[in-house]
């Protein structure tokens, strides 16, 4: 597994500080370290702040880790600058999660095209961009003609997001972060994007990490997930097993809370909301410990360590401990 | 193009900036156009001609608004008629007043035009580049701040033995740019974090090309209503200085007008001709600059539309 590995992630963290004197520090991501593989779908699931997209920007070079390092084919990325970090974004693109602050305002939605080819595609002439934009644009189900010329706030959400998904396609990436891509995309839709980034890992081994907050949307095309909770990974590993088996308080609580279509909802006592617990990044413990319904002593006090499970199945949970 | 045809016909729907943009240009129209339609100089006197020399004539003191004053000359008595009367000193007032308003309007260009681009590169480069950059910045910016501007443009104004229209801009423009510097440094605080950075960086753009072409022209407009802020303060700056008689040691201005008005007791003596005109002047285009300020407002700022 190590040798097909295209992207490793070791020991990541990233923490924030708000303010300059006295202020507190948020472990956006802390010590989070997992692989994707060529031609791979993995999943990162999450609620909100749970620094699923702070991961996708520090693979995206767009932020700095504060510790731990981020491998792109054996090679760390930290150090990459002018020419090769260049040669990085021809390989590892990005969509990100609001296409309407993606785009300048200012300039027509072409523009997004024009950057790539200006920068990133340089040989490419004129008559053969035309073509890889308008096949683009079509790849996503748009009509160029109604698409290109256009200023950013005459286009919908879901239209902008995929003018987004179709420039990253063009440069052909081994690897694309996906960061909430078809939250804003109608049902009839989304299930047309989805299919085409397995499209893309099927035809060009094309590996995604398919960030999100909707457990179906991870289910209908990843092989791998990873389920994070304020910073951590809580689990990971197979979707099936993981989806099927789910061994952490957390994860079978998201599992419960996905509403089923042939089943009236009805609430369900265990789901408990997201609450602000003060102090949650300084405790020693389980950083879920406020919220499970299982929680014994030693939860406040270590902090549970990813354990194998199963085969392609780790958790972090000391119930598991043996 | 920055400023679209949309933009220009929000903006010409809105009558607060009609109204300002109108004022603004009766105004500047009048300080170009006036000196060359009155007979006197800037001071108000009438040139006459002594053979090679010409030597300024006063008419005669203290007329009322719309008198014929008389002036004695080699040639002969002329005959001119006085629209705002005469001061104590029998200069002409109109005169003094559009000599005025075109040096207030200079200054207002100078000055205002130094301290926006003065704010704006500070603002920018230490919003953009943050960390150390960003707090070495901000403290001068700070420290410009809390020093009170006035008592430093008295004390740079006293030492100079000559003072034009000229430095006194240059003074009022290297003062007056702290409050600028900060909002644009919080302008560009917020759009460096906009996704459409983020989506240029990861296009391999260069960071100077991701500067010009994707934030600048964002603060385009927040640019403009900080140089009409900016264009209005240097005129009162100035003002002020000249009012307290530290303007040009040369030359007319509506701070000296009042300056000389308060001097001579033009208000006890009952000139009110000498003493209101300047500050009326003063007062419309502040208000027209302050309109076209709201105005501007309204049209970048879709949410305080009303339409």
């Amino acid at each position: 597994m190590k040798n097909g590995s295209m992207l490793r992630v070791e020991n990541l963290t990233k923490v924030f500080n708000t303010g300059f004197i006295k202020g507190f520090e948020i472990r956006a991501v802390d010590d989070v370290s997992f692989t994707i593989n060529k031609g791979e779908i993995v999943s990162l699931i999450g609620e909100s702040g749970s620094g699923k997209t702070t991961i996708g920007k520090l693979i995206l070079h767009l932020l700095t880790p504060t510790s731990g390092r981020i491998l792109f084919k054996n090679r760390d990325i930290s150090k990459l600058k002018g020419a090769d970090l260049k040669a990085y974004y021809q390989d590892v693109q990005g969509v990100f999660q609001d296409p309407f602050s993606s785009v300048n305002p200012l300039h027509r939605v072409d523009h997004v095209f024009d950057i790539i080819f200006e920068n990133l595609l340089k040989d490419v002439d004129e008559k053969e961009k035309n073509v890889l934009v308008e096949d683009a644009l079509r790849n996503v189900k748009l009509n160029p003609k109604n698409i290109l010329g256009k200023y950013p706030h005459q286009l919908s959400g879901g239209q902008l997001q995929r003018v987004l998904l179709a420039r990253a396609l063009i440069l052909r990436p081994q690897l694309l972060i996906a960061d909430e891509i078809v939250s804003m995309l109608d049902a009839s839709v989304r299930i047309g994007v989805l299919n085409l980034l397995g499209e893309f890992r099927d035809k060009y081994g094309m590996s995604v990490l398919f960030i999100t907050h909707d457990l179906s949307l991870g289910y209908y095309i990843s092989d791998k997930a990873i389920i994070m909770y304020r910073g951590r990974i809580v689990e990971m590993g197979d979707i099936k097993k993981v989806f099927h088996n789910p061994l952490h308080p957390y994860t079978q609580m998201l599992l419960q809370s996905v509403p089923d279509l042939n089943v009236k909802w009805e609430f369900k006592k265990r789901i408990e909301p997201e609450k602000e617990e003060k102090g949650i990044y300084a405790i020693s413990g389980c950083r879920y410990v406020f919220r499970c319904p299982r929680k014994v002593e030693i939860c406040q006090k270590d902090r549970p360590e990813l354990l194998e499970v199963e085969k392609n199945h780790w958790v972090a949970c000391h119930m598991y401990k043996r | 193009m920055i400023i679209s045809r949309e933009t220009l016909r929000i903006a010409l729907g809105n009558t607060k900036f009609k109204v300002g943009l109108a004022i603004i240009l009766i105004f500047i129209l009048w300080a170009i156009i006036g000196p060359l339609l009155t007979p006197f100089d800037n001071m108000g006197y009438y040139p006459v001609k002594f053979g090679e020399r010409i030597a300024p004539k006063p008419s005669l003191p203290s007329l009322k608004p719309g008198s014929i004053g008389e002036i004695f000359t080699p040639q002969g008595v002329v005959k001119v008629k006085h629209y705002l009367g005469t001061d104590s000193f029998g200069r002409d007032i109109y005169a003094q007043l559009v000599y005025g308003l075109k040096s207030s309007l200079v200054i207002g260009l100078i000055a205002g035009g130094l301290a926006t681009l003065i704010g704006l590169l500070i603002g920018f480069v230490a919003g953009y580049k943050g960390g150390w950059t960003d707090e070495g910045l901000m403290m001068i910016t700070n420290i410009m701040l809390v020093i009170p501007t006035m008592a430093l443009l008295i004390i740079i104004a006293a030492y100079l033995p000559y003072r034009g229209v000229g430095i006194e801009s240059l003074i009022i423009g290297l003062t007056a740019w702290p409050w600028t510097a900060r909002a644009v440094r919080a302008q560009t605080l917020s759009l460096k974090r906009r996704g459409f950075v983020e989506l240029a960086k990861i296009s391999g753009m260069r960071e100077s090309k991701i500067l010009l072409k994707e934030i600048l022209p964002n603060m385009m407009s927040y640019v403009f209503m900080v140089f009409i802020l900016q264009f209005g303060g240097s005129i009162l700056a100035a003002v002020g200085l000249d009012f307290i008689g530290l303007g040009p040691t040369r030359g007319m201005s509506l701070g000296i007008m009042l300056q000389q008005a308060v001097l001579w007791n033009a208000i006890n003596l009952g000139y009110w001709w000498w003493a209101i005109p300047p500050g009326l002047v003063i007062a419309i285009l502040i208000t027209g600059l302050y309109l076209i300020n709201t105005g501007l407002d309204e049209i970048f700022n879709p949410r305080l539309r009303r339409e």
